[in-house]
């Protein structure tokens, strides 16, 4: 089943659109606000901000949540692909993951700049002494090589082999997000656990598809 | 920012309190002088300023708690709230609380005292003698608010109902109705909300049971009709839309103390030097500023309340 090149001109548009549509919002968002809070009266007509009264809490909550829906959302193509034998989705794997690298790098700065504004000895001991944090900064570190690497000339300079070790980290980012969620739940919430189990369910489909690989080579190398 | 430092914590208003209309006048005139991004920054960016209606409740006497500290908008107040009961994030309250029944409002009242029993709204608040009260309100988030409570003294209601010897403790919880409360579906926490203090804290001047804030009665996501406000407490323990009052001989268990004992205390008093686990106590971030301010000790009102603990290991009882 090949796709013509408009099939695939238009789902990467409509995917790009898409995942950067929560980002587009958070900002038109942020310029009601600054507007809004200087009087600066050029905005006015369109109403008033949605990010509550803590904006900076809303605002970092809001990167995370979005940072995790989309690391999950690059981690189950592969899956996907071969559950619903598109494979051509595969291609589209690495602009989604580029982009949950990005919502991570909001996240991350959100905290530094707007939470912190840049108390570096605040910021230090939050990483270190809170557990949530210290996985979350793990996390978004194994994803720095992960982003750097993405280009095809990576690719060739690193050799196949060591650029899928590379993002191997995968299978490590990918739990490390939803446990940091899990691990600053303050009650007995839904949400970080449903998390949870689409982390658990994603490792689970692609360990039984490696197994199923190999008993299918064992089978093949019996038979030749 | 502004601390108290050469001010006594509290003060009586010369005149009354200011009304948030002209705070906010007040507020455009400094806007006038057309600061700088930093200093702009420096003050309060993000203060909602919605108007106010004229106050309907009639009230006897009006006292700050807060020095000079701005008090938080009405729309901030009533709009950003934690009130698990009707969803765990910060709107849903706003969003549902609509639909909370506080007319009639029968309140339990059982345990330790002679006249326990079941009680109206009315036989516990004299509504002739309301004051207003502008406290502090800080939340274990880190985050912290001024408001303008309207209600009566804790100790004046507990004492009606004549507790014996035996009450140690007393003992509050919240109504849990899921017709009316949709965030029940959710355990999040083990519902009814519960909450408590030793005697002699419930009995502290400053112990306060609120009906309204800015001059109107409370809105369901604040509490209606009645909530505690213990002001040197982290907010939690200042639990809303009380529907229940038990006299106790042992300490009770609480919420959240229940919920992750290692995070929450029995006694949760503002401590700016015991962090926990989840967060920093350290600072805070009044709603509307942009930068963090420091946490005073027992939210500011250590020169009242400090007493209360004297001898205590309160990095042990956290
Ligand atoms: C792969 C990387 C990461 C993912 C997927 C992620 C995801 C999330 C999610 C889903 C939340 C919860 C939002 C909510 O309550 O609705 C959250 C909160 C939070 N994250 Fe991350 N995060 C990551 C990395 C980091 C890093 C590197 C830091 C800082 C060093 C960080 C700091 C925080 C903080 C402080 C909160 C709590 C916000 C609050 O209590 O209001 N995260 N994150």
């Amino acid at each position: 089943m090949a796709w013509t090149k408009k099939t695939r001109k238009t789902l990467k548009w409509f995917l790009w659109i898409g995942i950067s549509l929560p980002l587009l919002w958070l900002f038109y968002n942020w310029a009601l606000l600054v507007d809004e809070g200087f009087n600066l009266g050029y905005l006015t007509s369109l109403g008033f901000h949605s990010l509550t009264a803590n904006p900076i809490e809303y605002t970092n909550r809001f990167l995370g949540d979005w940072a995790l829906r989309f690391l999950l959302f690059s981690f189950a193509v592969t899956p996907m692909a071969r559950i619903f034998k598109v494979k051509q989705l595969v291609a589209y794997r690495r602009m989604i993951g580029l982009w949950a690298f990005t919502y991570v790098s909001f996240h991350l700065t959100s905290y530094i700049v707007l939470d912190q504004f840049f108390d570096w000895g605040e910021i230090w001991s939050d990483i270190l002494k809170r557990n949530y944090m210290t996985l979350g900064m793990t996390a978004f570190t194994l994803l720095i090589p992960m982003a750097v690497t993405s280009t095809k000339g990576w690719i060739k300079r690193l050799g196949a082999r060591r650029w899928k070790a590379i993002h191997k980290a995968i299978y490590v980012i990918a739990p490390l997000g939803a446990i940091h969620y899990f691990m600053m739940a303050k009650g007995n919430q839904l949400d970080p656990k449903i998390y949870i189990g689409i982390v658990v369910g994603l490792l689970g489909i692609r360990l039984w598809f490696s197994l199923q690989d190999k008993t299918k080579a064992a089978a093949g190398k019996a038979t030749a | 920012m502004m601390l108290l430092k050469n001010r006594k914590s509290w003060h009586i208003a010369e005149n009354q309190v200011t009304p948030e209309r002209l705070y906010l006048s007040r507020r455009q005139i400094m806007q006038g002088f057309g600061l700088g991004l930093g200093a702009a920054l420096a003050g309060p960016l993000f203060r909602a300023g919605a108007a106010y209606a004229l106050p309907n409740f009639g009230i006897a006497k009006k006292t700050n708690y807060a020095g000079d500290e701005e008090l938080n908008s009405y729309k901030d107040i009533t709009s950003y709230n934690n009130f698990y009961e009707f969803g765990v994030e910060k709107s849903d309250p706003a969003k549902y609380a609509h639909a909370l029944i506080t007319d009639p409002w029968p309140v339990e009242v059982t345990g330790h005292a002679e006249r326990t029993g079941t009680y109206s709204l009315e036989d516990l608040i004299d509504f002739n003698a309301l004051e207003e009260r502008i406290y502090r309100l800080r939340c274990v988030e880190a985050w912290s608010m001024v408001i303008p409570w309207v209600g009566v003294p804790l100790a004046g209601i507990l004492k009606k109902f004549e507790p014996t010897s035996k009450a140690k403790f007393v003992r509050f919880e919240t109504l849990a109705n899921r017709a009316q409360m949709p965030g029940l579906r959710s355990r999040v926490l083990d519902w009814p909300y519960r909450e408590g203090l030793r005697m002699d804290e419930a009995m502290h001047p400053l112990a306060f049971m609120a009906v309204g804030l800015y001059g109107k009665p409370l809105l369901g996501q604040n509490g209606a009709p009645m909530r505690l406000v213990v002001p040197w407490k982290y907010g939690f323990k200042s639990i809303k839309s009380i529907v229940s009052i038990n006299f106790v001989e042992n300490q009770p268990q609480t919420s959240w103390e229940m919920q992750n004992p290692s995070w929450y205390g029995f006694y949760s008093n503002v401590n700016p030097n015991v962090s926990r686990q989840r967060w920093s106590q350290g600072r805070e971030r009044r709603i509307g500023d942009f930068f963090k301010r420091k946490t005073l000790m027992f939210n500011g009102y250590g020169d009242q309340v400090a007493s209360l603990y004297a001898g205590m290991d309160l990095a042990k009882y956290f």
